[in-house]
């Protein structure tokens, strides 16, 4: 959609866009270029300048199998902290959009997460689950459960995907509240007057009717769990132990800022940035088909 | 048709605060406690009322990890990056998307796309060559560094498009028969009827500013910087020595203001969050 009615001139609007612009270019535009430049060289072995080497990188980086191993891995997180955050925050809406006593109180406390850091909440999680003093670790010791998320690796990783989630399940509750609340009432009576009841009234009205959110939350939560969770990850467990809490974000930073494997690291970007985009053009699609409807 | 109140969905609904509400209380009431009792694993849920003081000790406190720098003065930094943020982010996208929605010169469709880009590199994909480039402009170290390369916002820019292209073409043509410029009309008429858009993008972003976590990582290694998550997240990595009543008391008061702004503007937050996102 575009304005009929405008203003003339192309001065000030090239000024009035030049400052946005240029933080693009330099902080984003340009590094993303820089990616692609080093993704394609590699240092010599003496490390004092580098030379082109076409697609060498990527091909180490995906013969090597710990990188195929955090691919794995980061699907699964991601697989695990969109199913666990979506339905949390589908079952929370759909109770809170029943007309009950307090319901303002509870959507209230359902959202404060959203307000807390990442790596905040790893640090909340960290007192209640640390091996010696967390509250939680004596009970769990007590059920026969050996935790120490600092040795185990199953274990720190259920953790970094249940603090995830934890995380995600505000933002998701709010979406699905606002899509429930989009549902005309006369729909919900009429179904109620076929002799519809409880769960098969939502699995046959309203799921279906909510399939736009629940798609455009899909991706959404997939990229929160791929780029979002660094710091929580990395505030929690560094990538450890081991490689367990390994994600693609994770491992960029540990080979790049910490091994300083330049290359290796900018070819991770550049695979990254490859994803994103085709996440973000997913979205668009369906971002697309919601502004028409 | 109803009878009686609903239980199930009041069981749902609390199960699910608790789970949200009570890992918070645990850390309120952990700040309370003596750093001793937490060590052998002896902490009370009842927070300990002389123990109240601890939250006003913390923030002179100077975590070690952090060159000394006390809580108090990160929680500053905190609120100014958050600040600087969140207004930078929403100028220069209101700028731009004026300009883009208001105007027709050459290269605005380039421009458009190219803010439209900065939505596929997130930091966390570009973070050696961002780096390299505030090195290079002996930004490394500088509050600009710190909060430059996350004020360029395409959501913002697309939000305020969405907005000023609904405005309705008479508003437009009542402005200039009454011989009102570009910028007049930006200031009298554009700005006004945002004002709900620009107080929910601003909980937005002033909660995305708060809680940055990587970029300070690296864009900071003096501890006159030093932003408040970031500085809790370094207390806790020598286990044993780490005094969790401190920890915790500064957990709180790292909370406290993001919690706040949502909570205080939540109607145009979750408005505002719903639409954004669209």
């Amino acid at each position: 959609m575009e304005r009929r009615t405008l203003f003339a001139g192309w001065v000030l609007p090239a000024f009035l866009v030049a400052p946005q612009l240029a933080i693009t270019i330099l902080f984003f535009l340009f590094p993303a270029w820089q990616a692609f430049r080093e993704s394609v060289r590699a240092a010599n072995a003496f490390g004092l300048n580098t030379s082109f080497v076409g697609l060498e990188n990527f091909a180490v980086l995906l013969g090597s199998a710990a990188y195929r191993a955090t691919v794995l891995r980061t699907l699964i997180y991601c697989a695990a902290v969109a199913a666990l955050a979506m339905a949390g925050g589908l079952v929370l809406a759909v109770f809170a959009d029943r007309e009950i006593r307090g319901r303002a109180i509870y959507r209230a406390l359902l959202i404060l997460p959203y307000a807390i850091a990442p790596a905040i909440a790893s640090v909340i999680f960290t007192f209640l689950l640390q091996p010696e003093i967390g509250l939680l670790t004596h009970p769990l010791k007590l059920l026969g459960i050996d935790w120490n998320y600092a040795l185990n690796g199953g274990q720190a990783f259920a953790l970094v995907i249940l603090i995830g989630a934890w995380k995600q399940v505000a933002y998701n509750f709010i979406f699905y509240l606002a899509g429930l609340q989009s549902i005309p009432r006369a729909l919900i009576e009429a179904a109620a007057l076929d002799g519809a009841r409880g769960f098969t009234r939502f699995r046959t009205i309203v799921w279906p009717l909510l399939t736009p959110t629940t798609f455009f939350l899909i991706v959404v939560n997939v990229v929160y769990a791929a780029f979002d969770t660094f710091s929580l990850i990395f505030a929690l467990t560094g990538g450890g132990p081991g490689t367990a809490t390994e994600t693609l974000v994770v491992k960029v930073y540990r080979d790049g800022v910490i091994n300083l494997d330049l290359g290796g690291s900018a070819a991770q970007s550049v695979i990254l940035m490859a994803l994103i985009v085709g996440l973000t053009a997913i979205q668009f699609r369906f971002v697309g088909r919601r502004v028409t409807t | 048709m109803r009878r009686g109140p609903d239980y199930l969905a009041h069981a749902v609904l609390a199960l699910g605060g608790a789970i949200f509400v009570l890992p918070i209380w645990v850390a309120f009431a952990g700040a309370t406690q003596s750093a001793g009792a937490i060590a052998r694993g002896d902490l009370s849920l009842l927070p300990r009322l002389s123990g109240l003081r601890a939250f006003v000790a913390v923030l002179g406190f100077g975590p070690a990890a952090s060159g000394g720098t006390p809580i108090g003065h990160m929680l500053l930094v905190s609120f100014g990056m958050a600040m600087a943020i969140a207004l930078g982010k929403i100028a220069i996208s209101a700028l731009s998307a004026y300009a883009i929605v208001f105007f027709r010169f050459p290269g605005r469709r380039i421009a458009f796309w190219m803010i439209l880009i900065t939505l596929m590199l997130p930091v966390e994909v570009r973070i050696i060559p961002t780096y390299a480039v505030m090195a290079d402009f002996h930004l490394i170290n500088t509050f600009t560094g710190l909060t430059m390369p996350l004020i360029a916002s395409a959501t913002a820019t697309l939000l305020f498009r969405q907005v000023f292209i609904a405005i309705p073409d008479e508003m437009v043509e009542a402005a200039k028969l009454d011989g009102a410029g570009p910028i007049r009309f930006f200031f009298d008429m554009v700005l006004p009827v945002s004002a709900a858009n620009l107080a929910a993008l601003f909980v937005i972003l002033f909660v995305y500013g708060w809680n940055q976590y990587l970029w300070p990582l690296l864009a900071v290694t003096n501890g006159n910087l030093e932003t408040i998550v970031l500085g809790i997240a370094r207390m806790i990595t020598t286990d044993q020595l780490t005094a969790w009543n401190l920890v915790m008391a500064a957990t709180i008061w790292a909370i406290l203001p993001p919690v706040a702004v949502v909570l205080l503007m939540q109607r145009w937050f979750v408005r505002g969050l719903t639409e954004a996102d669209k």
